[in-house]
C-alpha cells in the first residue's frame, strides 16, 4: 500500500451534515418572507434587505480581519442575521439606520463575544433594540403595503398592534374594525417591518425547515400556544378592550419570533425540558409586554429576555441520565 | 487457508493468556496454546494443527505489539481430543460454566467479555430474564444475521444451555426488525421452547446492552451498576452459539463469523474465520480490493479501530473487516458548537454530549463527571451528527481515561 492511510478514533462515518447546509437550509427557508416583502413594500424592502445583508457580512469580515482571526464568513451565519435583521426593520428605514444595525448586530450581538455559538442574545435582535430605543422615530415609522407595480409610494400609517395601542390609551376601548381583516393580517396585507407581515410565506419557510429537521416543534409550539391561551384569558374577561387571540397570532412579529429569532439554536436551550419552558416565557412576556408596556410590540424583548435566562435554564433542564430515574432504579 | 496463524495472548477484556507452547512443538487443532491467568481470563487455543514457529510479540488489533503464538498449519487440521463432548442432560451448573471457561468462550458482540464471569454471577444476584442479542450491533456489520439465518440450531442450543445455567424466568431472543427471515426462521426453529423472539426497533445503538435492556424490559440499568443489578443478563446470539459448540461438542472458541465489508473491497462477504487469520488473506479471500483504502477499521464504522495495515490478526471480538475510500474518510474542518442539541437529541444515555466534552477537553475533570461522563457508553451518535464536525465522543473518551486515571492514583 503506498497511500498515506487514516488513523483515528472512532466514529469512522459522519451524517455529512454541516453548519453551513444548516445555514444555508434557513436562508433558502426566509426567501418566500423576502419575496413577500418586496411584494407589498417593493424596492425599498430590497434596500433595507440588500444593506442589512451586505452589511452584515462586511462587518463579520472586518471584525475578524481586526482580530487577526480566520474569516469564516462564508459558514452563512452573518448572512442569515442579515436578512434576519431586514425582516425585523420598518420597510422605510433609512440606509443609514439599516447599516448600523448590521454593525451593531455583527460586531455587538456577535463579534465580541467570541463569534459564532458563543454569542448569548440573539444578534438581530439585539440590533433592533438598540435601534428602536435610539431612534424611535424612524424605527415606528410604518408604511402601508402597496401592490406591487401599482405606481404608488409608500404611505405612512400604524401597524394594527400600534392601532390598538393608541386607541386603548386613548379610549380604553379597541377600534371596531380592527379585528376584521384576518385574511389580510395572515397574507401579509398589512403595515410591519418587512418580513414579520406575512405569516403565510413565514410557515411557508418554517414548513421546509421542519421536514429538513432543522426546526423542531418545542419552541414554536410552546411559544404560540403560551400567546394564544394567555391572551384568550384577557379577550375573554373583556373583548371590548382586548384583541382576540388570532389578531395576537397574526399581526406583528410573533410568526416570525416563534419560528425564526426564539428558534436561533445558539440563544436557546438545548434540552428538549429547557425548549418549551423557553417558548413558555416567550409566550407570557410577550403577552404582557403587548398589553401592559410601552411598547405595542413585545416579540423581540421577550426573546432577547429569554434569551438571558437560556444558561440559568439550561441549568436546571438537565436531561435525566440514562438509569438514574427512578423508574429505572427500582429493581 | 493462511500460510501461518497469529494468535494473540490477549484476545479478551480481563488478564491475557501465558503461551503454553513452545518454539517447534506441534499442536493439534483446539489444543491449549495459552492458560487463562486468573478468573476474569479465558485460554486460547490453536486454530489448525500445525507446528508452533514463534512465540514472539507480534502487531496487535489493538494498536501496540503483543505475545502471540505464530502456528504453521500441517494442513491435516486435525482435531485435539483434550475437550470432550458434553451430555446435556447429565451436567451441573457448574460443570457447564467450567466447559464454557475452558473453551476460551467470550462475548462475541465485539467486547470479548469473558463469558464464564457473566454466567457466574454472586449468588444474591438472581437473573430473572435473559436476553440475546441478535441486534446487529452497528452499521455495515451482518455477522449476527447470518448466524442467526445459517445455524438456528447451535444458537437456540446455546440458549436453552444458558436459561439452564442462570434459570432465568423470561428468555427473549430481541431481533431488529428489519431481519424479518431470522426472526421467523428462529420463532420456527424455537416453536414450544419457552424462547420469546421479540422484533425490536431499528435503530443505532439498539444493540448497546442498556439501550436493549431498556427496548426489552422497560427498564434501565442504574447508572454505574450492570445488567445483574436489575435481575438481567445479556448474552450475544453467536455467544450462545459458542457456548454450545463449547459444551455440547467440545470445541473450543477458534472461529468466529466476521463481516468483511466497505466500499473499497470487492466482494464484501461475511466469513467464518479462524481465530488468527491475518486480515490480508481475509481481503485476498473477498477479492481484494477495489483501490487502496483510505481507512482500515476492525469492528464496526461507530465504535471499531483503525488499523495501520493488513498485518494483523483477526482475534475473537473481531466482527468485522471495514475498508473505506479514501472519499469515504471524514476531514471536515472542525467548527464552533452552534448549540443545536443534536448530540442531545441522538446521545441514547440522555447525556449533553458538548458539554462533556467541552469539559473534557478543558482537562475540567470534576465537571465533565458531574456531567456523568462515566455513564457515556461511546457509541459515537454525537460525533456522527454534529454539523460542526466536533470530535465529541472522541474527546470525552478522552475524558473518562483521565478521570479513571485520577481515581485509580488517588
Amino acid at each position: 500500500m503506498s497511500k498515506q492511510l487514516y488513523l483515528s478514533s472512532s466514529p469512522h462515518i459522519h451524517s455529512g451534515d454541516s453548519t453551513s447546509k444548516v445555514m444555508r437550509a434557513v436562508l433558502y427557508s426566509l426567501l418566500p418572507a423576502c419575496a413577500v416583502a418586496v411584494y407589498f413594500f417593493g424596492p425599498a424592502a430590497l434596500t433595507v434587505l440588500l444593506i442589512a445583508t451586505l452589511g452584515c457580512l462586511a462587518t463579520e469580515v472586518v471584525c475578524q480581519r481586526l482580530m487577526g482571526q480566520p474569516v469564516t464568513v462564508a459558514d452563512g451565519s452573518a448572512a442569515i442575521t442579515g436578512v434576519l435583521l431586514a425582516l425585523n426593520l420598518p420597510p422605510s428605514s433609512p440606509w443609514w439606520l439599516t447599516l448600523l444595525g448590521a454593525v451593531i448586530a455583527i460586531a455587538i450581538g456577535k463579534q465580541v463575544y467570541g463569534g459564532l455559538g458563543s454569542n448569548p442574545f440573539n444578534p438581530a435582535l439585539v440590533a433592533r433594540v438598540v435601534l428602536l430605543i435610539s431612534f424611535p422615530v424612524q424605527m415606528t415609522t410604518w408604511s402601508s403595503p402597496i401592490p406591487f407595480g401599482s405606481g404608488l409610494d409608500l404611505v405612512t400609517t400604524a401597524t394594527p398592534l400600534g392601532e390598538w395601542k393608541n386607541a386603548v390609551m386613548l379610549t380604553g376601548q379597541m377600534p371596531p374594525d380592527l379585528q376584521s381583516g384576518m385574511v389580510d393580517y395572515f397574507l401579509g396585507n398589512m403595515a410591519g417591518c418587512v418580513g414579520e407581515v406575512s405569516a403565510l410565506a413565514l410557515l411557508l419557510g418554517a414548513g421546509y425547515l421542519f421536514y429538513k429537521r432543522i426546526l423542531t416543534w418545542h419552541i414554536p409550539a410552546t411559544y404560540v400556544g403560551t400567546v394564544v391561551l394567555f391572551s384568550s384569558v384577557f379577550w375573554l374577561v373583556n373583548p371590548d378592550k382586548y384583541p382576540n387571540p388570532l389578531f395576537h397570532l397574526l399581526t406583528g412579529g410573533l410568526v416570525l419570533g416563534a419560528f425564526y429569532m426564539a428558534t436561533d439554536m445558539v440563544t436557546t436551550p438545548v434540552s428538549t425540558k429547557g425548549m418549551l419552558f423557553f417558548g413558555v416565557g416567550c409566550g407570557v412576556l410577550t403577552v404582557l409586554i403587548r398589553l401592559f408596556g410601552g411598547y405595542p410590540e413585545g416579540v423581540s424583548f421577550a426573546i432577547l429576555l429569554m434569551n438571558a435566562a437560556t444558561p440559568l435554564i439550561d441549568r436546571y433542564t438537565r436531561p435525566e441520565t440514562f438509569g438514574t430515574s427512578r423508574q429505572g432504579a427500582r429493581s | 487457508m493462511p500460510a501461518e496463524f497469529v494468535v494473540p495472548m490477549a484476545q479478551h477484556i480481563g488478564a491475557p493468556a501465558v503461551a503454553s507452547v513452545e518454539v517447534g512443538q506441534s499442536v493439534s487443532k483446539g489444543q491449549e496454546i495459552g492458560a487463562a491467568k486468573g478468573f476474569v481470563s479465558v485460554p486460547v487455543h490453536a486454530p489448525t494443527s500445525g507446528e508452533v514457529v514463534a512465540v514472539e510479540s507480534r502487531p496487535h488489533p489493538w494498536g501496540t505489539s503483543l505475545p502471540a503464538v505464530v502456528i504453521k498449519p500441517d494442513g491435516e487440521d486435525s482435531w485435539s481430543t483434550d475437550l470432550q463432548p458434553g451430555d446435556p442432560g447429565s451436567l451441573t451448573v457448574d460443570e457447564i460454566v467450567e466447559k464454557v471457561r475452558l473453551a476460551g468462550v467470550v462475548g462475541m458482540g465485539g467486547a470479548a467479555f469473558p463469558a464464564h464471569v457473566k454466567m457466574s454471577p454472586p449468588p444474591e444476584k438472581k437473573i430473572s430474564t435473559l436476553i440475546f442479542n441478535g441486534v446487529e450491533c452497528e452499521p455495515y456489520l451482518t455477522a449476527d444475521h447470518r448466524m442467526m439465518l445459517e445455524e438456528p440450531e447451535r444458537v437456540l442450543q446455546g440458549v436453552a444451555l444458558l436459561q439452564y445455567v442462570f434459570g432465568a424466568e423470561r428468555v427473549v431472543i430481541g431481533i431488529e426488525a428489519n431481519k424479518p427471515d431470522a426472526i421467523a426462521l428462529l420463532e420456527k426453529e424455537s416453536a414450544g421452547a419457552p424462547v420469546e423472539i421479540l422484533p425490536l426497533q431499528v435503530k443505532y445503538p439498539q444493540g448497546a446492552e442498556k439501550q436493549l435492556i431498556a427496548a426489552v424490559t422497560g427498564r434501565e440499568v442504574p447508572s454505574g451498576g450492570l445488567p445483574m443489578d436489575i435481575s438481567v443478563a445479556v448474552h450475544n446470539i453467536s455467544t450462545a452459539a459458542a457456548v454450545a459448540d463449547a459444551v455440547l461438542f467440545g470445541r473450543p472458541l477458534i472461529e468466529r463469523v466476521c463481516t468483511v465489508t466497505g466500499p473499497a473491497i470487492r466482494e464484501p462477504k461475511n466469513l467464518r474465520i479462524r481465530i488468527g487469520t491475518p486480515l490480508s488473506h481475509l481481503v485476498e479471500v473477498c477479492g481484494g480490493v477495489t483501490e487502496d483504502p483510505g481507512k482500515i477499521v476492525l469492528g464496526g464504522p461507530m465504535m471499531g479501530f483503525t488499523q495501520l495495515d493488513f498485518n494483523v490478526p483477526a482475534i475473537r471480538g473481531t466482527s468485522g473487516l471495514l475498508l473505506l475510500r479514501d472519499e469515504d474518510v471524514d476531514r471536515q474542518e472542525e467548527g464552533p458548537c452552534i448549540r443545536c442539541s443534536r448530540c442531545v437529541q441522538a446521545c441514547p444515555m440522555h447525556l449533553l454530549p458538548t458539554t462533556i466534552a467541552a469539559y473534557s477537553r478543558r482537562d475540567l475533570l470534576a465537571e465533565a463527571s458531574d456531567y456523568c461522563a462515566m455513564d457515556c457508553i461511546e457509541c459515537g451518535s454525537c460525533s456522527y451528527v454534529c454539523p460542526a464536525t466536533i470530535p465529541l465522543v472522541q474527546a470525552i473518551r478522552y475524558g473518562k481515561a483521565a478521570i479513571l486515571a485520577k481515581k485509580r492514583s488517588s
